[in-house]
């Protein structure tokens, strides 16, 4: 198992070097001098030189590739051009956030996908798994910032039960800070909700047609246990497997959501930084969500193994 | 593209009436699906809609009306104005153009990049599919959309800019899914034959393995222009999409969202119209897979 293990974040490694090349190569694509940006109004030639000995832009780029991916090794991605602030810190500040809210997100949906999924699978060709498709296919189909919109029309500023915007860190008002949490994360996990859902339809659908089930159902065991106790476990291999590749949805919906309630995040760090030219920041945001999403993987893949008794001896 | 996937290139075959038969089978499951139906209709609506914009009865999308700022919709302004005065409708029909063109080039960019990749890596195999596998997986482990923002706000601001980006974030998924394709039709008996009577790999390729890697591809270009549109909308509502005053429903929900308040109208039809676009594609995909589905009844 360890072996297993190791052997797999081992060929993660040679992935995550040709991610931070490519992460690296993106600031070559910039049209225009770096250092006459970093000058500002004093761009006499001294100057400019002085700047690029500092940031080593005067050598080679493999050596300035090295150079980097030595730093980001050590934790150092760079200073922020815009706060002054050492990248690695901004990331620190913003990520309690975005976790508070992929979590709540997740929470949603898996409460939702889940038994949405076993539902109409068991009910396979009735109308409550039409429904359910047709509510699904939707789900991925609407732009969840939209919905997002839509949500702060209805909810804040229509009935005014819960805030369009704002954050409120967990440690300073557990009970505020989840309520003001509560719209975004749902917006998210909608969006999630229809891909679990989905996944958990079909893998259901494998097991329910298969041996044991009818064997269980022979014995004239309860339907319901038949369903969660039989069925429902043998199908959760696949679903937890996916629900951990599910991540990098996660991120991605979580740049827009925090966008639209204004919550200052992971996402919101990446939007802003964009704006203000602050590549650095870009960079550094790139290269750990793939580094968390390739750890995402690896995980789902010792998941897979750990849950299937079948593959633990091989 | 669809041109390729004539009767005879994709049996291989010369006699008309066998060589018709997969198709005019994939067509006939395609017309009794109704969903997928339902799909083109909704496709083909908002693609006429794009294309008539120029004839079309409506005001000049960029013209504003100081007189007639966020005004709620009436028989001058069938869905209201925005914020300047400019009238919603004929900014949504132009901003169909902007979603369909980014939807459509993107995916192309993704197709044209990616299958031939795809083909090399499952093809020859060896180092070149080490290479191509390799670079393909780490292009994978970044989040879609978080990869084209990267890229976006690297290469500037632009219409054109955002196609390019989520066509080069999209282009991995097609090297994977053609790699996968050829590996399994390299395997095909009359692949091994071809070979064994010495026919030359750029015959092999283009007569035995191209139009059979068609099909998938068809299917999964279908859906990803339902992804692509999406995340053209969302980088214009990030402001890294279709740059002011041209029109697009991600930058229209993205100033939209300013007005909650005094203008609901404007946030609602840019959203619809995204929803229903997407479904359209997304259900023409998954008829298509049923239809092309060879193991399928």
């Amino acid at each position: 198992m360890l072996r297993y293990i190791l052997r797999r974040a081992l060929i993660a490694i040679p992935t995550i070097l040709l991610i931070s090349v490519f992460v690296f190569s993106l600031q070559k694509l910039l049209p225009g001098d770096p250092v006459l940006a970093m000058a500002g109004e004093e761009r006499d030639a001294a100057t400019l030189e002085f700047l690029r000995e500092k940031y080593h832009l005067n050598d080679p780029i493999p050596v300035q590739y090295f150079n980097w991916i030595g730093n980001a090794v050590q934790g150092d991605l760079g200073m922020s051009l815009r706060t002054r602030q050492p990248v690695t810190e901004l990331m620190a500040e913003k990520l309690p956030v975005t976790i508070q809210l992929a979590v709540m997100a997740m929470i949603f949906a898996l409460l939702i996908g889940i038994p949405a999924g076993i539902l109409s699978a068991v009910k396979k060709g009735t109308v409550t798994d039409y429904v359910a498709n047709v509510v699904a296919l939707s789900g991925l189909s609407i732009p969840n910032f939209w919905l997002g919109i839509m949500l702060i029309l209805l909810v804040s500023v229509k009935w005014q039960w819960l805030p369009a915007s704002g954050y409120v860190p967990l440690s300073e008002d557990f009970a505020q800070s989840v309520k003001t949490m509560l719209m975004p994360a749902f917006v998210l996990g909608t969006a999630l909700a229809a891909t679990l859902m989905r996944h958990t339809r079909s893998a259901m659908l494998g097991v329910l047609s298969a041996d044991y089930v009818r064997t269980a159902r022979a014995k004239g065991l309860a339907e319901r246990r038949v369903v969660l106790k039989h069925a429902f476990r043998n199908a959760l291999t696949p679903i937890v497997t996916l629900t951990a590749l599910l991540f990098g949805e996660l991120v991605a919906g979580a740049v827009l959501t925090e966008q639209i309630f204004t919550i200052p995040g992971f996402g919101k760090l990446v939007v802003d930084a964009v704006f203000n030219r602050d590549y650095a920041v870009v960079q550094g945001i790139v290269l750990v969500t793939a580094i968390g999403f390739i750890a995402m993987n690896l995980l789902a893949d010792v998941l897979y193994v750990v849950l299937n008794p079948r593959l633990r001896g091989q | 593209m669809t041109d390729a996937a004539t009767p005879s290139t994709i049996t291989g075959a010369t006699d008309p009436v066998l060589s018709r038969r997969p198709e005019s089978r994939a067509w006939k499951k395609f017309r009794t699906h109704r969903s997928a139906v339902l799909g083109g209709i909704l496709v083909l609506f908002f693609v006429a809609i794009a294309v008539a914009a120029p004839w079309l009865p409506i005001p000049d999308p960029a013209a504003t009306d100081w007189g007639a700022v966020r005004k709620a919709p009436s028989a001058a302004h069938w869905l209201g104005t925005d914020e300047i005065g400019r009238d919603v409708l004929a900014r949504m029909v132009w901003g169909a153009q902007a979603s369909l063109l980014a939807g459509v080039v993107s995916v192309a960019i993704a197709v044209i990049l990616g299958v031939p990749l795809g083909i090399v890596a499952g093809y020859f195999g060896g180092w070149t599919d080490a290479v191509i596998s390799r670079c393909t997986e780490a292009l994978l482990a970044a989040p879609f959309l978080i990869l084209a923002i990267a890229l976006a706000a690297f290469l500037g601001p632009s219409l054109t800019n955002a196609m390019i980006a989520i066509g080069i974030s999209a282009t991995p998924v097609f090297i994977r899914l053609t790699r996968g394709q050829v590996l399994s039709i390299k395997a095909e008996d009359y692949v091994e034959s071809a070979r064994a009577i010495g026919l030359p790999t750029p015959k092999i390729l283009s007569r035995y393995i191209f139009p059979n890697v068609l099909p998938p591809i068809l299917v999964q270009a279908t859906l990803t222009i339902a992804t692509a549109i999406i995340a053209e909308a969302s980088l214009s509502f990030l402001g890294l999409g279709q740059q002011p005053p041209a029109p697009s429903w991600g930058s229209m929900l993205n100033t939209a969202k300013n007005f909650l308040n005094q203008a609901p109208w404007m946030a609602l039809w840019p959203g619809i119209s995204i929803f229903l676009v997407v479904l359209g594609f997304n259900l023409l995909g998954d008829g298509l897979r049923d239809a092309l589905d060879p193991r399928e009844n």
